[in-house]
């Protein structure tokens, strides 16, 4: 393993303007069709994912919360048997339902209700219909896409052992929209390697895992489930993450390398694709370059997101702020982006401050902090959009592009004047 | 344990930010892990409001837990009051940090700061939004107004009120208050204060001096309304001023307790609903079968505002406000109708389905029941929606507000002369089947089918119907009522056959089935 350098990386710890693991829910739920996430916790989770969901979603959604009442709180061998009947409920109502989650919140957590021994229980009840996991989306535990990370974390011991003489086999590992997967699974197979992805899209579809499986990460979260496949014997690809041309160019070629794939081949198959991206981004790219950008931590998506705007769009970092720093899953991303100014954690009031001393062109920022510094005069990015849309891939580094390019467009057309 | 997909209310302590957020000088100190911030986009996003509400969270996380969680909130509520240096500053907990009894309240004290510090507790496992709102700005009431020693003597007209209830993130709160002060000037009583939106606790000091209080969202501004009404020995006058006829006893109230003639503003002309209703398009909402819920506030008017003055005939009336549950119930008995109390979507969704309204006046959660089943729908009530919202003038209340109700209720159903042109060309065959105003597609097939069995499509498929329920003759038939009936007539028409054991519908049964449900 190659040594990571040392980073010069600002530290805080204040008030964390971010969402919880919860959150995660609301992609993890469309991704996997057969599952079902049941929120333990209180009406303020309910809250939170009716919120963050923006619009309502009109159809039922895969997902609820089991509500702590007072009585629960008494005695947990009450809460115990509560929550085996909603669970019960539940899948009365919906039979189509593989997997069931129960996922751990705030209040459950400082309780103390043992949901993986509740998972076990409810497993062995529902079998051979349902299989039942645990995981914690908790805020205690966990900021927004680490969700996703556990969720997956919690997968991993499920994954069925790769054959005895198993040839080598590559697994993506990271949720991505049905369209992406499709795109990159396509130049997989023209690059000749077999690539599984996980999460499957059915529950019962779980890839094997082994010391003959590469694991090439998709997003960049996803620490606890790299180490989780890592201990079953699988090795992580270091790459840096697909967004943009560069990295997903470079992500192939990881793949590509490991499996023995000809540089001829790679660039026969990659380069035209790369091509046809590089024409997407260009006239964003015409509208960022030279402008200033101010990351606020949200995703973890942070750092290669800033890498993308640095080097593909000619953007300035004022400064990147991520929640969590994983410099070993970051190591080939932080090599590209030298002597960036990095903040992990956050003390939101400060962290205004400084943005409003640097006076950036471009605010990347969650959806509580946009309106008011919008107001302020500031142009904004919804950092969320970021996670929910359609961006990996050469396919989608153009719409990448334009989400940044846009909020700028739009100030420049409007001729009304918000702030005064 | 309550399973629970969507919500009505929010958590207590949403509440609470309502109330801060709506008034100046205030800040809260929230005990709260991280996560619980994304309470400031509803705020921020779907309000629109330009500044953050005046909340920090302490967002502690699990390595704090075996720490010092107290010390962190003391940081926190310090670092707040000298960054904003407010007038007033609440403190309390979201329902985790309830668990962890740090005593935000006692710690609060501890601090010496040079303003008042309100506690709140709220018990977020017992109580919901409303309440958290209605606790707070009753705290917040005591915590400013010194209470007299006994209640001053009143003599003469009283023309000086407050105005008690208005908050962030209200349904039209906003421009509630705006068409009810102009209600009230032309009364000749001036606010004294208006409370919580836009007051600062100053301003909330001065409570006592109004001769009588505006109960305008009784859910928020009961609990203080009746603490001021006892200390001060004022009067609350607790009609709220929602459609023409309960706008007309307001200021018959108002007038009475002020002193002065009402009959200029009891005239016609007002408001152009009575006109509206009367005049002739508007003979097709006769009988209009109409379900409403929402919170008590919005479902009792609008109940009243939909039998009296829209002449539409009322199916159901249910709110997921238990404060006002009884109010409600004894509404639905006076109006013959079931009444339904409860926080649980699918069961208003049961209820709506069996009911087969023709109009349903809910929340942004039947608006999406209704979209299911393709019936029209109109938002009378919280919870809130970035559409709730509207950039234009939009209240509820006094003669403006019977303006909008009109109109929101009105124009999703079919236009009175484009109904009966509907009828005369149906069977033209340039005829579209689709009402220009209700979008491209019909309704019905709009929303991805949900998990639960509803009533389906408009047409009986022979897919869904196994058995061949329907006759060829009877099921072309079908195809000719408009599509906006069509499902009720389908319904009607195979538990009309269900009831009699038949197991084939002919145009006979069709026919039959018709003149049993004629009204």
């Amino acid at each position: 393993m190659t040594a990571v350098p040392k980073l010069q990386v600002l530290h805080e710890r204040g008030q964390h303007e971010v969402f919880c693991g919860l959150t995660g829910i609301m992609w993890l739920h469309r991704k996997i069709q057969d599952a079902f996430f049941l929120i333990v916790g209180s009406r303020t989770c309910a809250h939170l994912m009716q919120s963050a969901a923006g619009v309502m979603i009109f159809a039922e959604p895969r997902f609820a919360t089991a509500i702590l009442e007072e009585k629960d709180l008494a005695g947990l061998s009450d809460a115990n048997e509560e929550l085996d009947k909603a669970a019960a409920r539940l899948l009365a109502r919906r039979p189509d339902i593989k997997l069931l989650f129960l996922v751990g919140s705030c209040p459950s957590e400082v309780i103390k209700l043992d949901l993986s021994r509740a998972a076990l229980r409810l497993s062995a009840a529902h079998a051979p219909n349902v299989k039942v996991l645990s995981y914690s989306g908790s805020g205690i535990e966990t900021t927004f896409t680490q969700g996703e990370d556990n969720c997956l974390a919690a997968l991993v011991p499920e994954l069925p052992a790769e054959e005895p003489g198993a040839s080598r086999s590559l697994l993506v590992v990271g949720t991505l929209p049905d369209i992406v997967e499709d795109q990159l699974q396509r130049t997989f197979e023209a690059l000749g390697i077999a690539a599984t992805f996980f999460p499957p899209r059915r529950s019962r579809a779980l890839p094997p895992v082994g010391p003959h499986t590469r694991v090439l990460l998709a997003q960049p979260y996803l620490a606890e489930t790299a180490r989780r496949l890592e201990e079953r014997g699988a090795q992580r690809l270091k790459a840096p993450f697909p967004l943009g041309v560069e990295g997903t160019t470079q992500w192939f070629a990881a793949a590509a390398s490991e499996f023995g794939v000809t540089h001829e081949k790679l660039a026969a198959v990659v380069t035209p694709l790369a091509e046809r991206a590089r024409i997407a981004l260009e006239p964003s790219r015409q509208r960022l370059s030279g402008k200033r950008v101010f990351f606020f931590p949200d995703s973890q998506l942070e750092v290669p997101l800033a890498r993308f705007l640095s080097r593909e769009l000619g953007m300035h970092l004022v400064e990147v702020g991520t929640p969590f720093l994983h410099q070993e899953l970051l190591s080939a991303e932080l090599e590209l982006l030298p002597g960036v100014s990095l903040s992990e954690g956050q003390d939101v009031e400060r962290q205004l401050g400084r943005c409003r001393a640097a006076k950036p062109d471009l605010v990347v920022c969650g959806m509580g902090l946009c309106n008011p510094l919008e107001v302020e005069g500031f142009t904004t990015k919804w950092s969320i959009e970021l996670v929910f849309s359609p961006v990996q891939g050469f396919e989608q580094a153009g719409d990448l592009a334009a989400l940044f390019a846009r909020p700028l467009a739009r100030r420049a057309l409007l001729q009304v004047n918000a702030c005064s | 344990m309550q399973l629970s997909v969507w919500t009505y209310e929010g958590p207590p302590h949403v509440g609470a930010m309502r109330v801060v957020t709506a008034m100046r000088g205030v800040h809260y100190v929230l005990h709260a892990p991280q996560g619980d911030t994304y309470a400031d986009l509803l705020f921020t996003m779907i309000e629109r409001r330009r500044e953050r509400p005046p909340v920090t969270y302490t967002t502690f996380q699990a390595r704090d837990l075996g720490g010092d969680t107290a010390g962190l909130f003391k940081t926190a509520a310090t670092e707040a009051y000298e960054r904003f240096k407010p007038e007033l500053l609440v403190v309390g907990a979201s329902c985790t940090a309830e668990l962890i009894q740090d005593d935000p309240g006692g710690l609060g004290k501890t601090l010496g700061l040079p303003v008042p510090v309100v506690p709140l507790e709220l018990s977020a496992y017992q109580h919901k939004e409303n309440w958290g709102a209605g606790e707070t700005f009753y705290r917040l009431v005591r915590a400013c107004v010194p209470p007299p020693a006994s209640p001053p003597a009143r003599a003469g007209p009283r023309r000086r009120c407050n105005v008690l209830g208005p908050t962030a993130l209200g349904f039209r709160h906003r421009d509630d208050v705006k068409e009810l002060e102009g209600l009230l000037a032309r009364l000749q009583v001036t606010v004294n204060v208006m409370a919580p939106l836009g007051a600062s606790p100053r301003d909330l000091a001065r409570l006592g001096d109004a001769d009588f209080n505006v109960v305008l969202y009784p859910e928020i501004a009961a609990p203080a309304a009746t603490w001021l009404a006892k200390a001060f020995g004022q009067v609350n006058v607790t009609t709220v001023p929602i459609g023409v006829g309960a706008t007309q006893d307001f200021i018959r109230e108002v007038a009475a307790l002020a002193e002065v003639d009402p009959s200029p503003l009891l005239g016609q002309g007002q408001s152009r609903l009575p006109w509206y209703s009367s005049s002739i398009d508007s003979t097709y909402l006769t009988g209009k079968r109409v379900f409403v819920f929402g919170d008590g506030t919005h479902a009792l008017a609008a109940a009243r505002v939909a039998v009296e003055e829209l002449g539409f005939t009322l199916v159901g009336l249910g709110t997921y406000s238990r404060e006002q549950a009884r109010a409600v119930r004894s509404a639905a008995e006076r109006y013959g109708v079931p009444a339904l109390v409860t926080e649980d979507h699918l069961e208003v969704e049961e209820l709506m389905t069996k009911l087969q309204p023709e109009l349903v006046l809910g929340t942004q959660m039947e608006r999406h029941i209704a979209k299911r089943l393709g019936v029209p729908c109109a938002v009378i009530s919280a919870p809130v929606h970035v559409q709730d919202f509207p950039a234009r003038y939009s209240p509820q209340v006094g003669f403006e507000g019977a303006n909008v109700l009109f109109d929101t209720w009105v124009h999703p159903l079919m236009m009175g002369l484009e109904e009966h042109l509907l009828h005369m060309f149906r069977d033209d065959f340039e005829f579209q089947d689709s009402p220009s105003h209700l979008g491209a597609a019909p309704p019905a097939k709009a929303a991805p089918l949900p998990a639960a069995p509803l009533p389906a499509a408009p047409l009986p498929a022979k897919a869904d119907s196994p058995h061949d329920l329907w006759s060829d003759e009877a099921r072309s038939e079908l195809q000719k009522i408009p599509f906006f009936v069509r499902g009720r007539a389908r319904r009607n028409t195979e538990q009309f056959a269900k009831d009699r054991g038949l197991h084939h519908i002919t145009l006979e049964t069709l026919y039959d089935a018709k003149a049993h449900f004629q009204r």
